[in-house]
């Protein structure tokens, strides 16, 4: 291994310039601006690692040889959900998001960084109409840290220290919010009507009392129902005190009612539904929303962009609305924390309600509830297979059960993987007690033909000998 | 109907900072002054005034100007070229009572903002005469000062009076007035009490960035700060207050009328002394469970400074070390650079008994650690 | 001919940029709005399916309905494609500016290569509950980049779940919290110690733990003071986060000391690595005793920024502590990955499904592209020009680099304009605002600040001697503007796509506006 070998990346690895700025500081060697790290700290010799790819070219072939490993969803069809979705990202999205200026941006100043602000600020603005909300985030991680964080503002801003959860929300986001909320809160589990799938309202009721901060449900449910209660939820949270959460993917609202309109405080959800690719599930990017009162606006962790006049007359500028987040509550401890979470796919996001506009979310709203409505009708007539599970209506994932088939959701899963089809996600393991089910979920990715290949592979797999 | 323009207010200590130059701290007092002069001494303070008052020439037009006769800012501003209201005029030699006078005037005046170029004994003068009643801010001059009622700069002081005068800063903020004992000063000591506070007004920001999260304000870090001290108050101690502006905030947190200056003792969310005496403080809490609660004051940061008769070395000996609690928000240790905190209580051994490192309660569940020295020059 | 290249020099050095970012002056997009433009069309619902379904609205159940559609704007496509395009050419990305200015954040270059292939639908059009077989090729990349970075740290098991750093920091902090539970000491260890460098998330992280939050103060020599620690630490101590160097540049040399002070009281101990990127391959979590640490991937390894994410913070920690990783880990048997769920002591979920893959594509990607000679060169290089710009940036008059005077620094500095604001009254926010006339970044500090008048500055290894001679002239022709018209600083910037903002109306409540909707209601009042 030649010791001056010069990589395209490293400028400065090239012999000459190296030695020229050496001797401008008067250093012998790199090895003299580590005189700090002593011996004992050393690695002392090379890292044992993979010999490297140093053309782009055996580079590119090579991690492209291990990506192709993977069968994707446009290989297959997917019926996969349960917190992330395929659905149609417009080529514009990926075009904006592509832009190396937005790509490689971080965290200049309102100035050098104008495109930036304005960007984010128009993405919360249409997030502000879509949930008819005056104060919406800049991008929290994902809808576990929205959730979360939801819960935090919540027991800051009431005082109190319980959550009731309904237990038909995601189990991901469930998860982070008991530990996210540890110690000093609790969380309770709210149950669901085995019938409709929807908030047990008995059992809100007697949970309900004066030490408790919020109410979290998600609507739809993780289990796809649509939450009918959602205006009764909030009416009993509210008359003792307690603030109303809702979890919502945003892709509905051009169809369904947004929470704020039946009296949910704070919203929050993902808008990887809003043209961002599913990578995995590495495309998330989390939500918060409230009204615009300074009990809310002061509980926010996240960054909160705001409009403001410039030196010029006519001209638009931003800047972090920096209202002196720190209240002091008893136990106040402070406004969690902020960093680096999902700013580019906030920025996508609003490029996608921007070419969709108020027609293009109502249209995929309606056509979501069409295709998922057909595929529920069709999946029924298949002996052995109840879909929906729940007699609820539903938006674009419901729970189909398969106890009448014999088989076991693994296993008609995998003989559907034989077939080239992703089935539902396997519920058997977080939902015990709703038997041999399964998440199916069908967006406007979905033809007529998608759905009949489904329906045909279970009637076959459904009939099949053990 | 036109608002009428903001006033200026301008006094300037023409010895303030005479005997820095020269090898002399310090320049209260006729004698000093006269041997910093026999020693080729040049006054300072009018051409930092003037440098100052050179940044508002800019806006020259947007403000009236008051100010004295002489070498007391008259002079100063001609160099800047200003126009100016004489209010007051003192003659050739000038003293602390025309310092102290024309502060009065300009207040009479109605300025919106009084601006003094001089060193802490200036600060002090301008403190008896119109304390925290109006607006104000110092034009630092030669010598080493100690108050933090100044700008670190006669070009930062004439910006940040521009800034206030257009309105595009409007929040003030108390600022430290210290006594510092001269005479130890000669002798390689610094040796300083609390005085009183300022009114100066506050710089705005400019920009934010990202990586400014949950930044409080400092008197809402002072409050948090305040309410975790109170929170772990316990019931039947006596807690012995002393002077300063994050103190205050913990008794406006037990909502009670505390002294800025002086030491109060509360117990069980009751004011048992207000303004308390050495012996006062003793009798209360001799053989008692008993806290002292202390903030860190100055630009040199003190725990404990001499002349604080009340707060004694007796009375940190009846307390304890471990009795005394230290509460401050973590701008001011930053605005210390975290130099080690300073006591002086005049008795060796209870300094002795001080040093090393005290736990600072700097926000909710929050604490610094910092080192506690001797007195620094 | 004329010789315009001669014309671009004087004594031999280039002149200084005559820059202007552009500047659309562009309206908000609801601006844009005209009644029926449509931006895209939706796929067509089949007549088989429409006939069968019936009226799917009127079935909703009563008050979900949407009655009135959302006020989004109407904009045909071309006209959604120029107007983001406009706003991306008013935003300083890596890519076209010499981003040495921003400090801490680590602008190296993103290579594009890395763009094909976490874009191509191999890589973005996985769904993360997909059997595990039909995704051997990004499992395979992330357990493959999690070997690379148990060489790299010396640490033995690696999640890359956490969003980015915070959220690496505040896993972090929850394992330690399990760790001391499950040895039933959850409650009597209830204190964090950082220090007064650490980035804010350090604490703020930790509290949301519940921990009590203690900070060490610097030694003169701007190190962690020692002595510090050993008054500060009890048996009430959770854990120690550390930050090795810190943001200052310094390297300190005592760290083990620190780290064993922390195990010798039962403490477990955390590196925050955030500012890695001058050691690869020099010095190690593993042999400084650290228990946990973590990377941001989005700073050390090349991933884009994105504006403020995606990223990635990969958390790293000893065996003992791998239980408590955040589920699920990718596990690797005879040459087959899966993804492992049965974690029982597991602290449960930190961010949603595996973190970001096209993150960890890219950091394996550019750790595969430069092996270990390439990434400690870029280590090496990225300390040279970190060191070769302290030198300059110290020639201007009026700058310093608070502590460890005369000595070197690892990969940045954080220097301080106190002299040039005390001579003209010129803050380093106004300069850096002035700055950004001349096409870069510059960034202070944290708030609230330790060192006054902050400029963090940070090479990287991306940058040639001629960038960084660059952004040193700029700085130079900024200072110099201080002391020669600070009045037109102060009222800068000109060349960037808006003027001066005025920042008043954002702390009052009566005037904020988060949204246009807000906006629309409180302007003109």
């Amino acid at each position: 291994m030649s010791k001056e070998k010069v990589y395209p990346y490293v400028p400065n690895s090239a012999p000459d310039v190296k030695a020229a700025m050496l001797k401008e500081i008067g250093a012998t060697s790199v090895e003299d601006f580590y005189e700090d790290v002593p011996e004992k700290l050393r690695l002392g010799r090379r890292m044992d690692l993979p010999e490297p790819f140093l053309s782009e070219y055996a580079l590119k072939r090579h991690v492209k040889g291990l990506l192709q490993k993977n069968t994707t969803c446009q290989d297959f069809i997917s019926f996969l959900g349960a917190g992330c979705y395929h659905h149609h990202v417009p080529a514009v999205c990926d075009e904006v998001n592509r832009r190396g200026e937005f790509l490689t941006a971080y965290a200049g100043e309102p100035y050098d960084d104008h495109g930036r602000f304005q960007t984010l600020w128009e993405y919360c603005s249409m997030m502000g109409e879509l949930l008819n909300m005056d104060v919406v985030n800049v991008p929290c991680y994902d809808w576990l840290q929205a959730a979360a964080t939801a819960c935090r503002m919540a027991a800051r801003m009431t005082g109190r220290t319980r959550i009731l959860v309904a237990r038909s929300s995601g189990p991901e986001r469930t998860s982070k919010i008991v530990d996210y909320c540890k110690p000093e809160l609790t969380i309770d589990f709210l149950d669901y009507d085995p019938e409709t799938g929807q908030l047990d309202l008995d059992a809100l009721r007697s949970e309900l009392s004066d030490d408790v901060a919020a109410v979290y449900f998600e609507n739809p449910t993780f289990l796809g129902v649509i939450e009918g209660q959602g205006a009764d939820i909030a009416q009993a949270a509210r008359d003792r005190g307690a603030e109303t959460i809702v979890g919502v993917d945003p892709i509905s609202l051009g169809v369904l009612t947004p929470p704020a309109d039946y009296g949910a405080d704070i919203v929050c959800g993902d808008v990887q539904t809003l043209g961002v690719h599913m990578q995995f599930g590495g495309g998330t990017a989390g939500f918060i929303a409230s009204r615009d009162e300074v009990r809310y606006v002061q509980e926010y962790p996240s960054r909160l962009f705001g409009i403001a006049p410039t030196a010029v007359p006519g001209e638009y500028g931003f800047g972090d609305v920096l209202y002196d987040r720190t209240s002091f509550g008893v136990r106040e401890k402070g406004k969690e924390f902020v960093g680096t979470a999902s700013a580019l796919w906030g920025i996508t996001a609003g490029v996608y309600l921007a070419l969709m506009g108020p027609q293009g979310m109502q249209e995929i709203g309606e056509g979501i509830l069409q295709r998922a409505r057909y595929a529920m009708m069709r999946l029924s007539e298949i002996p052995g297979v109840k879909a929906p599970a729940f007699s609820s209506t539903h938006f674009k994932e419901f729970v189909v059960n398969f106890d009448g088939t014999g088989k076991s959701v693994e296993e008609i899963n995998q003989a559907l993987l034989e077939k080239k089809i992703f089935g539902g996600v396997d519920l058997s393991k977080d939902f015990p007690e709703l038997g041999k089910t399964a998440l199916y979920c069908v967006t406007e990715v979905h033809t007529q033909a998608d759905i009949d290949a489904l329906v045909e592979a279970l009637t076959d797999i459904v009939a099949a000998k053990p | 109907m036109c608002t009428p323009r903001p006033k200026l207010g301008l006094i300037v200590n023409p010895v303030a900072g005479l005997g820095g130059a020269v090898g002399l701290k310090g320049s209260d007092g006729v004698d000093t002054q006269e041997k910093a002069l026999a020693l080729g001494a040049v006054p300072l303070s009018p051409a930092r005034a003037t440098r100052a008052l050179e940044r508002l020439a800019k806006i020259k037009d947007l403000f009236d100007l008051f100010t004295c006769g002489g070498r007391m800012g008259l002079e100063a501003t001609r160099s800047a070229g200003l126009a100016a209201t004489v209010i007051t005029d003192p003659g050739d030699v000038t003293t602390a009572d025309d310092t102290r006078n024309a502060a009065q005037a300009m207040a009479g005046q109605g300025v919106d903002l009084l601006l003094f170029a001089g060193g802490d004994g200036t600060a002090r003068d301008i403190y008896d005469a119109v304390g925290d009643s109006i607006s104000v801010l110092g034009i630092p001059t030669g010598v080493k000062i100690y108050s933090g009622a100044y700008a670190v700069s006669p070009a930062a002081a004439g910006e940040l009076a521009a800034d206030f005068l257009q309105g595009k800063t409007k929040e003030t903020h108390d600022a430290e007035v210290m006594d510092i004992d001269e005479a130890s000063l000669r002798q390689g000591r610094v040796s300083a009490q609390l005085y009183g506070y300022l009114r100066i007004p506050r710089r705005r920001r400019l920009t934010q960035g990202v990586k400014a999260s949950s930044d409080a304000g400092e008197a809402v870090a002072a409050a948090v700060a305040a309410a975790d001290v109170v929170h772990d108050m316990k019931p039947g101690r006596y807690y012995v207050m002393g002077p300063g502006t994050t103190t205050r905030a913990v008794m406006s947190e037990l909502k009670l009328e505390g002294t800025l200056m002086g030491v109060d003792v509360v117990r069980d969310g009751k004011l048992e002394a207000r303004d308390a005496g050495e012996q006062q403080i003793l009798d209360l809490v001799a053989g008692r469970d008993a806290s002292v609660v202390v903030t860190v004051i100055g630009g040199q940061g003190y725990l404990l400074g001499r002349g604080n008769q009340q707060i004694s070395a007796k009375v940190i000996r009846e307390v304890g070390r471990e009795n005394i609690i230290v509460v401050a928000t973590r701008a001011k240790l930053n605005s210390l650079q975290w130099r080690p905190l300073l006591v002086d209580t005049g008795d060796d051994e209870v300094d002795a008994l001080l040093s090393g490192y005290i736990r600072v309660v700097t926000g909710h569940d929050e604490q610094a650690v910092c080192k506690v020295g001797g007195l620094e020059v | 001919m004329r010789d315009i290249t001669k014309e671009r020099f004087a004594d031999g050095k280039p002149l200084l940029r005559r820059y202007h970012q552009a500047r659309w002056d562009e309206p908000i997009v609801f601006e844009l709005s005209s009644k029926d433009e449509r931006g895209i069309l939706l796929p067509e619902v089949e007549k088989g399916i429409r006939d069968k379904v019936g009226d799917v609205l009127d079935a909703l159940p009563e008050g979900m309905r949407r009655e009135r559609p959302p006020a989004l704007p109407e904009i045909s496509q071309p006209q959604v494609l120029r107007h983001y395009v406009r706003l991306s050419q008013q935003t300083l990305g890596a890519d076209f500016n010499i981003d040495v200015g921003q400090g801490t954040c680590t602008m190296k270059y993103s290579p594009k290569v890395h763009e094909d292939l976490a874009r191509s639908p191999h890589a973005a059009c996985l769904h993360p509950y997909q059997p595990d077989e039909t995704v051997q090729g990004v499992l395979e990349i992330m357990y493959s980049f999690e070997q690379i970075l148990k060489e790299v740290s010396g640490m033995d098991r690696f999640s890359m779940q956490p969003g980015a750093g915070s959220a690496a920091i505040y896993a972090s902090a929850s394992i330690i919290r399990k760790y001391h539970e499950m040895r039933g000491e959850g409650d009597t260890r209830d204190e964090i110690i950082t220090t007064s460098f650490s980035h804010p998330s350090d604490a703020a992280c930790a509290k949301v733990a519940g921990y009590n939050i203690v900070t060490l103060p610097p030694d003169k020599d701007g190190y962690p003071d020692f002595e510090a620690l050993e008054a500060a630490i009890s048996e009430r101590t959770a854990g120690l986060l550390m930050t090795n160097p810190e943001d200052t540049g310094i390297f300190n040399p005592d760290i083990k000391d620190f780290v064993d002070l922390a195990h010798e009281n039962g403490a477990l101990c955390f590196y925050d690595q955030a500012n890695a990127n001058g050691i690869l391959g020099i010095t190690r979590s593993r042999e400084a005793g650290f228990d946990l640490c973590h990377f941001n991937l989005h700073k050390t390894f090349s991933t884009p920024h994105g504006c403020g994410g995606p990223a990635a913070g990969a958390l790293g920690v000893t065996e003992e502590l791998a239980q408590f990783l955040p589920t699920p880990v990718v596990a690797c048997e005879d040459g087959i990955y899966r993804l492992d769920y049965d974690r029982p002591n597991s602290i449960g979920k930190v961010g949603a499904f595996h973190g970001s893959a096209g993150c960890v594509i890219r950091a394996y990607a550019w750790a595969m592209s430069l092996g270990a000679d390439g990434m400690k060169t870029a280590a090496e290089v990225a300390v040279l020009n970190n060191n070769y710009f302290l030198k300059k940036v110290l020639e201007i008059p009026g700058a310093s680099a608070p502590y460890a005077s005369g000595k070197y620094r690892i990969e940045q500095v954080r220097y301080s304009w106190e002299e040039l604001t005390k001579d003209t009254g010129v803050h380093s926010e106004e300069l850096g605002v002035r700055a950004a006339d001349y096409g870069v970044h510059y960034w202070t500090s944290h708030h609230p600040f330790v060192i006054p008048e902050p400029m963090t500055l940070e090479p990287t290894e991306s940058y040639t001697r001629a960038e960084l001679d660059e952004y040193v002239e700029i700085l130079r022709a900024v200072a110099q503007e201080a002391r020669d018209n600070p009045d037109k600083i102060k009222k800068g910037p000109y060349n960037c796509p808006i003027h001066q903002v005025n920042h008043d109306e954002f702390d009052d409540p009566n005037k904020w506006a988060i949204t246009w909707r807000a906006y629309q209601k409180k302007k003109d009042k």
